[in-house]
């Protein structure tokens, strides 16, 4: 058992280093493919052709793209990230923190989304196509259908406009009479919204391909309470495909999330590859692609670890 | 269920085997009335196809053309009924045009990954081997990428355009779309007509396009359609983030990005972009579930 996992675990670190490689190779022969385009955004639009030649050999951006490359991950490997031009500090300055600022924001609204889903997703897949089940089907439809920035501007307009109850923009510092707890309010009510659908479509399906098992129809044929058959019989064998899912969605929850945190402001690493990118801040945008790819896979093996644990025939 | 004969008297495949023809699509299509979710869905669809069909007819005013005088007062009034944005330009004229933009590059976006997709897909699951792990293995990168980063690098780059967009959109989607693809083919290339085809000297090309792939678009057409939606939404998304559709035309979620901070003072200039949008993916999504009852019925 203990050596299964073992293999398996080492079996996905491989794939994760060659997702890693072949990424970070990608971004980083498109954003440094023309090395002259790196001199000349350094020097600005008004230097000579001569002066832009210079710099880049001065740099060694005339070696060849693999040279530089190979460099490239030497000096991440010894923890040099280089320096963000869009926000004049060291990369590893910003990174970490951006990046403990989006995780608390995804872990409040995974702690919502969790329960929510489950819970609507049981109770609509326990009795399919009865009243409840329709109305939590089209819900979940209809709110993992609007977009996130669409989500963002109905509930501010009522929150924030109408109401006056919650703040517009999620800075993370307390002001303008409003708390940080206020603040995050808005945010992850949009994230839990719009995933919260999709989970719960996902436990639904589940729940209903559970219940139809023959061993369901058997506890309930020998006059176990339906309460009971539900508990003890259906959520735990209806609940191991979702545990995938939940952990999948962690890869929508980084999409969303850039969005989320432009609508409001949040200083989160969405907004941060957002303005790195169109700043075109090469060495902010070549770490941040890595370390985003990187969270995502992991999460990917985590939730491949979770079906093989939960799932006693599939670890044989 | 008893095999069709045609007019020569010669038996022609069940549907249960090949697929389905043409005359059980139209059959389903007609199901379409029992699925109240599809029914609505496909309401709203047409509505906007409708809307972008006829833009240049019923849009009261050019998109771009601002009025300067509604500047003052932009809030809906009998000239213009869903009130002027920003630059007084008539947001019932944009969103009609916009729905232009929006159904022309999602649908393009989800035929260019349904065509590519379904090229690996195939290829994958009829050869297996090699060529099968290393399909696999580049579909499992993309998809294992955020995408939303992937676009801000790619749009950031090359700028961005709407040939631009289907193009990173059909990249990315096109990896889901080979998955299935690959699955169905795997449990397809078993069956006894493949193997009638084969014997009969057919060419690998000819066994995956026609043999293979027409009995694998049942669960293709219910995934295009979702897709379809959720490339609305990134579609929003992308112009939301302002790497989307180049200016002035107008895009759904831009018309959102130039607006949303006057939220406090007028909040129809982002409601109405946003409310278009929004209903335009629920159209799709209820179609999804709609034909996947339907499917699941028969």
């Amino acid at each position: 058992m203990a050596l299964t996992v073992a293999r398996f675990v080492l079996k996905h670190l491989a794939f994760l280093l060659l997702t890693l490689v072949v990424v970070s190779f990608l971004v980083f022969t498109l954003s440094e493919f023309s090395p002259g385009d790196v001199a000349r955004k350094i020097l600005g639009a008004y230097a000579t052709q001569e002066q832009v030649e210079i710099l880049t050999k001065q740099m060694g951006l005339d070696r060849p793209v693999l040279v530089r490359y190979v460099e490239f991950l030497g000096k991440i490997a010894s923890g040099d990230l280089g320096n963000s031009t869009r926000f004049k500090v060291p990369v590893k300055d910003i990174i970490w923190t951006r990046l403990a600022n989006t995780a608390f924001l995804a872990a409040l609204a995974f702690a919502c989304i969790v329960p929510l889903s489950m819970l609507l997703g049981i109770v609509a897949g326990m009795r399919e196509s009865s009243a409840l089940d329709r109305a939590i089907l089209i819900f979940s439809t209809v709110v993992a259908s609007v977009p996130e920035f669409a989500l963002g501007v109905f509930l501010a307009s009522v929150f924030v406009v109408a109401l006056g109850w919650l703040p517009g923009t999620a800075t993370l510092v307390a002001g303008g009479g409003w708390s940080v707890a206020s603040q995050l309010v808005l945010p992850v009510a949009v994230i839990v919204l719009f995933d919260a659908g999709y989970v719960v479509s996902m436990i639904r399906a589940s729940m209903i391909e559970v219940m139809q098992r023959p061993y369901i129809r058997t506890a309930v044929l020998k006059g176990m309470s339906f309460r009971r058959v539900v508990v003890r019989h259906a959520l735990r064998n209806a609940m191991i495909n979702p545990i995938t899912v939940i952990l999948l969605q962690i890869n929508y929850l980084i999409s969303g999330v850039v969005v989320v945190e432009t609508v409001f402001a949040y200083p989160g690493f969405g907004r941060m590859m957002l303005e790195a990118a169109l700043f075109k801040d090469i060495a902010l945008v070549e770490v941040g692609a890595l370390v985003a790819v990187g969270v995502a896979v992991m999460t990917q093996i985590l939730g491949d670890l979770a079906y093989m644990l939960l799932d006693p025939r599939i670890r044989a | 269920m008893s095999i069709p004969a045609t007019a020569e008297g010669v038996p022609v495949v069940p549907e249960s085997v090949r697929g389905g023809d043409a005359r059980a699509w139209a059959r389903r299509l007609g199901r379409i009335r029992e699925s109240k979710p599809a029914l609505i869905g496909v309401g709203i669809i047409v509505f906007w196809v409708a809307a972008a069909a006829l833009a240049p007819a019923i849009a009261p005013y050019p998109p771009n053309a601002n009025d300067m005088a509604a500047l003052a007062h932009p809030t809906p009034s009998a000239a213009h009924w869903l009130g002027t944005d920003h630059l007084g330009r008539d947001i019932l004229s944009r969103v009609l045009w916009g729905a232009r933009t929006v159904l022309t590059v999602a649908p393009l976006a989800v035929l260019g990954a349904a065509i590519l997709g379904s090229l690996l897909g195939l290829t994958a699951g009829y050869y297996r081997g090699v060529i099968d792990l290393v399909i696999v293995r580049a579909c499992d990168i993309v998809l294992s990428f955020p995408v939303i980063i992937l676009y801000m690098i790619i749009l950031a780059h090359f700028g961005s355009s709407a040939l631009n967009i289907i193009g990173v959109l059909t990249l990315t989607k096109a990896p889901i779309i080979a998955r299935i693809v690959r699955g169905l083919t795997i449990e397809l290339r078993e069956r006894e007509y493949v193997a009638a085809a084969k014997m009969r000297g057919e060419s690998p090309l000819y066994i995956m396009l026609v043999e293979i792939l027409p009995n694998a678009r049942g669960p293709l057409i219910v995934d295009m359609c979702l897709r379809t939606g959720y490339n609305v939404v990134i579609i929003g998304a992308l112009g939301f983030l302002g790497i989307g559709l180049p200016p002035p035309d107008p895009d759904w979620g831009g018309m959102v990005k130039d607006t949303y901070g006057m939220m406090s003072v007028w909040p129809h200039m982002a409601l109405f972009p946003c409310a278009a949008i929004s209903s335009l993916v629920i159209g799709f999504n209820l179609l999804a579930v709609g034909l996947r009852e339907i499917g699941l019925r028969d």
